[in-house]
């Protein structure tokens, strides 16, 4: 059918809060739906999103009713879904590992269960814990997949080894106490795993950006930078690793560099909170969708600005970004041709970093 | 001579009036001779691109730019008349008149401009926040309040509010924060929340929030009018529910607004009473009047305006109840990137 040979194609993979799949394909500039039963239904909200596996054919979706469903993206439908129960609250993190699947709820409960097709969903987790109170985000390290990350609001950010034992490999402490002597609250909203070395980068409601290392003896962070005065709710490293790229609840996106903690540019389009953000693996391009309805891919650099809007009329929630295939890599490399022609007449760069704060300039002082 | 005084190179605002200028410029040597009346054009005596504006003489230059406006008035209805005469010796095979350019005709399309065939929008709508009181599963109850302190204006307006929208009940702020009024407001069934901000003894902005778990919608008020500053109104509105108007809502967040809106209302208007409460949008600002109508034949209507008017514009859309710092924002009016275009609406 159209959509199996179509569902190839799709670059961009949005879940949206009516249960829609979303497959935007970028050049020819469509999207196609998929869902489960073939209704939108509000039950079915997506929470959370993953590849299933690691060529990325395959795709796990959380859902607010405590399923995961798969979906295929060659075949372009959905495939099998088991029930995840336990604990209250939506799906924060979903993640594979080998054979299994790692859910974490908002109440706290991680659970690993073993997701074999053939199988009959057996209702018991082969490993449970209990994270704390919550959570907000679950991340699973793509170098180690048997490390996780939790944390949440007033949740510190703890690293768990799924094969040691009960306890965090990792619990970060709070930051010393403000100027005024009070308590810092948490409220991790984000986390990664930086490539190539053991830290964590975490984004908090309270908008800062705060960089973990458990290598060193310090459990506090390591680099702490804010931005902006809003909550921030979503993530995303850059293609080199050095930056990331953090939203907030009013849809600015900024990118922060992790070796000083500088702002290095902002990015504009958006009108609503930003849900999720993703970063194209190799090339500086960044797709970014939240409640207003609207999926942008951004180019971060050279120069910065916006190169795609498409409007799929659903609030929006968690998105991934397809591989660099063969075929995909023609696809990404023809789409940088006609970008190139587009930010002729359309060019929305931001040259200079934004955050200027308000310079004081010399006032005269006339009576 | 004078003409020598008034040679000048290259007239800066010279090409439209270059023609013009020629022969005010004849006229000009003709008044120095004491001729009578305007001359017809001959050939241009001075070098062209002599403005008007380049005569030093303040009564004098006057004098010539009334000159020349009367002449362009004159040119300008001669020409009208040509064409109506064309017009009519056309008939019924003359060309349609053409439509002036206006901002509301040349407005950029809107991409999420809602199809009324799209489902997803249908079906989202059909499940959102205000799905119980488009189900009629629940009626509207209103609390409207103030700002904390309020002037004699604000209090006013709130209570004629409360008279235009049936089920309302207006309190004072006596400086509750509002986190605290709403599950209060939740737990005694208000479905929605007014909240008049008022600057300098005026009131300046709306606070609208849908309340059980609602959207939190931001407004700039302005152009306030209170019934008695209103002329040529009629007497006091009933006790009749109005029916609603919602005109030109046409995009996603207006979709989203106009819900809003009517969801203030009760359902069954009462047509008895002839009362009908408009909310009018365009070209993003939203106007709201409260009229009585009275059809006097079957195209015929007369309209009374009653109650306070005043206009809208939205600042901010907020998901959940009212929590500005900490809440996620569905659209958010940013002037710097939003307002670029003269033409671009987003209501």
């Amino acid at each position: 059918m159209a959509a199996s040979a179509g569902a190839r194609w799709n670059h961009v993979w949005v879940g949206t809060e009516t249960g829609i799949l979303k497959g935007v394909n970028l050049q020819r500039k469509q999207a196609a739906n998929f869902t489960a039963t073939g209704q939108p239904r509000r039950e079915e909200a997506v929470s959370a999103l993953c590849w299933g596996s690691s060529d990325e054919t395959q795709i796990l979706l959380g859902c607010a009713d405590g399923m995961v469903r798969h979906f295929s993206t060659n075949e372009g439908r959905f495939q099998g879904q088991r029930h995840c129960p336990g604990g209250e609250g939506t799906f924060r993190g979903l993640a594979r590992a080998g054979g299994n699947l790692i859910t974490c709820v908002d109440s706290g409960i991680l659970r690993v269960w073993c997701d074999d097709d053939k199988e009959a969903s057996s209702s018991d987790p082969l490993l449970e814990l209990r994270v704390g109170p919550g959570v907000c985000k679950m991340r699973q390290d793509p170098a180690h997949p048997h490390m996780v990350a939790t944390g949440g609001k007033e949740n510190a950010l703890k690293v768990w080894d799924l094969q040691g034992s009960e306890e965090p490999v990792f619990r970060a402490k709070n930051v010393r106490n403000d100027w005024l002597d009070l308590r810092v609250p948490i409220w991790e909203q984000d986390i990664h795993f930086l490539p190539d070395s053991q830290k964590l980068v975490t984004c908090t409601g309270y908008h800062q950006v705060r960089v973990y290392d458990p290598a060193s003896p310090q459990r506090r962070p390591v680099l702490e930078a804010t931005y902006g005065e809003y909550p921030l709710t979503a993530m995303t490293l850059s293609p080199e690793g050095n930056s990331v790229i953090v939203g907030n609840t009013h849809g600015q996106l900024a990118e922060i560099d992790l070796r000083q903690g500088r702002l290095l540019g902002c990015l504009k389009g958006l009108a609503g909170s930003v849900r999720a953000l993703q970063c194209h693996p190799s090339k500086p391009l960044l797709a970014s969708c939240g409640l207003d309805r609207v999926l942008r891919v951004h180019r971060i650099r050279n120069p910065r600005g916006l190169e795609h809007k498409d409007e799929p009329q659903e609030p929006q929630e968690p998105n991934k970004v397809s591989p660099e295939d063969t075929e995909t890599d023609e696809l990404w490399a023809s789409l940088e041709t006609v970008a190139k022609r587009k930010l002729a007449d359309s060019r929305q760069s931001q040259g200079t970093p934004q955050t200027r704060h308000k310079k004081k300039r010399p006032r005269s002082t006339s009576p | 001579m004078v003409k020598a005084g008034d040679k000048s190179g290259g007239g800066k605002k010279g090409l439209k009036r270059k023609t013009a200028s020629e022969e005010l410029q004849e006229t000009v040597s003709g008044d120095g001779t004491a001729e009578g009346g305007v001359q017809p054009p001959k050939s241009a005596a001075f070098p062209p691109g002599f403005s008007i504006s380049e005569i030093k003489n303040k009564q004098r230059r006057h004098l010539m730019f009334t000159r020349w406006k009367q002449q362009q008035r004159k040119e300008k209805l001669a020409a009208k008349k040509k064409l109506k005469k064309e017009r009519e010796a056309l008939g019924d095979k003359a060309p349609p008149k053409p439509v002036p350019k206006t901002i509301d005709n040349q407005r950029v399309y809107d991409e999420t401009t809602v199809d009324p065939n799209d489902e997803e929008v249908a079906y989202d709508e059909a499940t959102d926040e205000f799905a119980s009181y488009f189900n009629r599963q629940t009626s509207p109850k209103i609390l409207i309040t103030t700002s904390d302190r309020p002037h004699g204006r604000t209090v006013r307006l709130c209570e004629q509010l409360s008279t235009v929208i049936p089920n309302s009940h207006v309190y004072y702020r006596r400086g509750l924060a509002l986190k605290k009024i709403i599950p209060q407001c939740i737990s005694r069934d208000f479905t929605d929340l007014i909240v008049i901000n008022e600057d300098r003894k005026t009131p300046n902005g709306l606070i609208l929030s849908h309340l059980p778990r609602g959207p939190t919608a931001h407004f700039k008020m302005s152009s306030v009018r209170l019934r008695k500053e209103i002329k040529r109104k009629g007497k006091e509105p009933t006790e009749h529910i109005p029916e609603v108007i919602l005109n030109n809502f046409t995009t996603r967040l207006g979709h989203s607004v106009g819900r809003m809106f009517a969801s203030l209302f009760p359902h069954d208007p009462q047509f008895i009473g002839r009362q009908v409460a408009t909310f009018h949008n365009q070209r993003d600002y939203i106007f709201f009047r409260f009229h009585r109508y009275i059809f006097k034949s079957e195209k015929k209507v007369g309209i009374q305006e009653l109650g306070p008017r005043f206009t809208l514009k939205l600042r901010s859309l907020q998901k959940g109840t009212f929590d500005s710092k900490y809440g996620e924002y569905e659209w958010v009016h940013k002037p710097r990137e939003m307002d670029t275009s003269r033409r671009k609406f987003h209501l």
